[in-house]
């Protein structure tokens, strides 16, 4: 596989969700392409479908036509159980409310996604510095409900990078935060992109958070727009 | 990782854990009780037939040996009985009713102490007067009375010559006389005790016994008799544990169930999140199940706990009515029936959990 192919490439995708008999398009035919090491911010109005995609990306929900490539993978044509083994390896979730297991610590909370993965070796050096560039190496003893809103999204971002994901996927990372974590979140994230080549995929409802992005794509009704 | 989680999760709950281990604990006390019970009533009863002293029982043909019918045997028996060869010693016994399981046995004292080898007087001394009944150390407990004091039992009032300890023939014994002509049974008893002069004649006596009293007493060995004492032998109350054990699979199963119903609703958000990190839905069972099984053990531990409570609460305030022993060797049984109505409560929860939609229960406040 080259680097130059793209890390994620939808084409002509739909989802169309039903409720009752009414037909209800989420995607209208989105065609994206994201490169290897892009950091790529999704922006749109409510209803507009990012958050479908993100599920559609991320395995956790099936497109109703269209094809999705995952570092080279056709996830179009894997089953329940191999989709699960794509979101062990290859995705990596960042969710707007942290989404933290409330009985672990900060360290189990990671170590639960390595479980999970089947990965059961000691963290590496390389994580450690990730921990530090997060700066919660001193708190991975406490439990989410010791640790502050930008804290909490911080150690998501190290769960979602522990098992090196091919694509991390976060969704309205900043949401929940205020301005000066949003700000620290981002920067973070930006920093992650920069100095490991993490490819990032965010979506957000704020142009400013959009920013921080390499390319800002637009969604509408179920298409990209701009 | 998945016992810490599991863990973590139980000790987050705790009072949840507590209250559905303490339940659990119940079913598994409620289940050794009844067996412990069953047991020690059983044990009492032979305990008490091997302190008469006698080698053969003689009863009515076709009588059970757990039978609390009154006098049907002719006294002149006794008098026959004691005449064949190698019988030292014969006695008539007279076993009434007094309420529930509970009876009183009238004995000729005297002959009664020679093939018993006598009582061990805790308070006071033997029997005085034809109105003179000695009770066993069970009933002086549960009644709190001393010697000399009068009770009334069978509608008759009698005076406490002596406090026993108990573990011969029953925990009241009174005049043989007496009790007949109370009872209206003069001239008969319940039952033919007979000592030997050698044990090594038991069996040979005892076929001697068969064939004389054919048609009308049957012969047994104090071996047989106390070792038909046993839950084996009454299929009654073999069906009544069983019962109680199915009743206890499902209040397991019902407590399980409501608690890890309502853990897979209040963590409808976390089963998402352990989705979406790539957990299978073998793994959202798994841990459930684990969940089930920690409190299953919990409640095993509590309910062996509570056992011995309830046993020392019986032998304290009813030690007469009922006798518990205990019953290690029921623990495991025990432990497993709570553990299968944990593992059943907890797999409908467990699969609905893992079918769960992700996306849904991310989304789930």
């Amino acid at each position: 596989m080259t680097n130059d192919m793209p890390i994620i490439e939808t084409r002509a995708l739909t989802k169309i969700y039903h409720s009752g008999d009414v037909d209800v398009p989420a995607l209208r035919g989105v065609d994206l392409q994201v490169k290897r090491g892009e950091f790529l911010s999704i922006v749109g109005p409510s209803g507009s479908g990012k958050t479908t995609l993100f599920h559609i990306l991320g395995g956790l929900a099936a497109p109703t036509h269209g094809e999705v490539i995952i570092d080279g993978q056709n996830i179009q044509q894997l089953s329940d159980s191999e989709r699960t083994e794509m979101r062990q390896r290859k995705v990596g979730f960042v969710f707007q409310k942290y989404n933290l297991l409330p009985t672990l610590t900060a360290l189990d909370n990671i170590m639960m996604a390595r479980f999970l993965a089947n990965n059961h070796e000691p963290l590496t050096a390389d994580f450690t510095r990730i921990l530090d560039m997060l700066s919660i190496s001193q708190r991975m003893s406490h439990k989410p409900r010791a640790l502050s809103g930008g804290e909490q999204q911080r150690v998501a971002i190290a769960r979602a990078l522990v098992n090196k994901p091919a694509i991390l996927l976060a969704d309205e990372p900043t949401g929940n935060l205020d301005t000066e974590n949003s700000n620290a979140v981002l920067s973070l994230l930006r920093q992650l992109n920069e100095e490991t080549g993490q490819t990032i995929l965010m979506i957000t409802h704020n142009p400013e958070a959009a920013a921080y992005g390499d390319r800002i794509v637009t969604m509408r009704d179920g298409r990209i727009v701009g | 990782m998945i016992n810490k989680l599991v863990f973590e999760n139980i000790k987050h709950r705790w009072v949840r854990t507590l209250l559905s281990a303490i339940v659990i604990g119940v079913q598994v006390t409620t289940i050794l009780t009844l067996v412990g019970l069953s047991r020690g009533m059983l044990q009492n009863s032979a305990q008490r037939a091997r302190g008469v002293g006698a080698d053969i029982w003689l009863k009515p043909e076709g009588a059970s040996a757990f039978t609390l019918s009154s006098a049907q045997v002719n006294e002149k028996f006794t008098a026959l009985v004691s005449k064949q060869p190698h019988v030292k010693m014969a006695l008539g016994v007279i076993i009434v009713p007094v309420f529930g399981f509970t009876t009183m046995a009238g004995v000729d004292l005297n002959k009664f102490v020679q093939m018993s080898g006598g009582f061990h007087y805790l308070d006071g001394g033997p029997i005085e007067g034809p109105d003179d009944i000695i009770v066993d150390n069970y009933y002086q407990q549960q009644n709190h009375i001393k010697a000399g004091q009068e009770i009334k039992i069978l509608n008759h009032q009698w005076r406490v010559a002596g406090v026993v300890e108990a573990g011969k023939l029953s925990h009241l014994i009174a005049s043989k006389d007496r009790l007949q002509e109370l009872t209206g049974n003069t001239g008969r008893v319940t039952q033919i005790v007979v000592k030997v002069d050698d044990p090594k004649f038991t069996n040979a006596v005892i076929d001697q016994l068969n064939r004389l009293l054919k048609g009308n007493l049957k012969a047994v060995s104090i071996d047989e008799l106390t070792s038909i004492y046993n839950i084996n032998s009454l299929p009654q109350l073999k069906t009544f544990i069983n019962v109680v054990i199915g009743l206890s699979v499902i209040v397991g199963f019902l407590v399980v169930f409501l608690s890890m119903y309502t853990a897979v609703i209040e963590r409808t958000r976390e089963i998402g999140v352990l989705k979406a990190l790539g957990a299978k839905p073998l793994t959202i069972v798994n841990i459930l199940l684990r969940e089930a099984l920690v409190l299953a053990i919990l409640g095993s531990i509590i309910g062996i706990g509570l056992a011995y409570g309830a046993k020392a609460l019986i032998m304290t305030l009813i030690p007469f009515s009922l006798q518990v022993v205990d019953v290690p060797d029921w623990w495991p049984i025990a432990a497993l029936i709570a553990i299968v109505g944990a593992f059943l409560g907890a797999l409908y929860p467990g699969v609905k959990a893992a079918k769960q939609d992700a996306i849904e229960a991310l989304a789930y406040d």
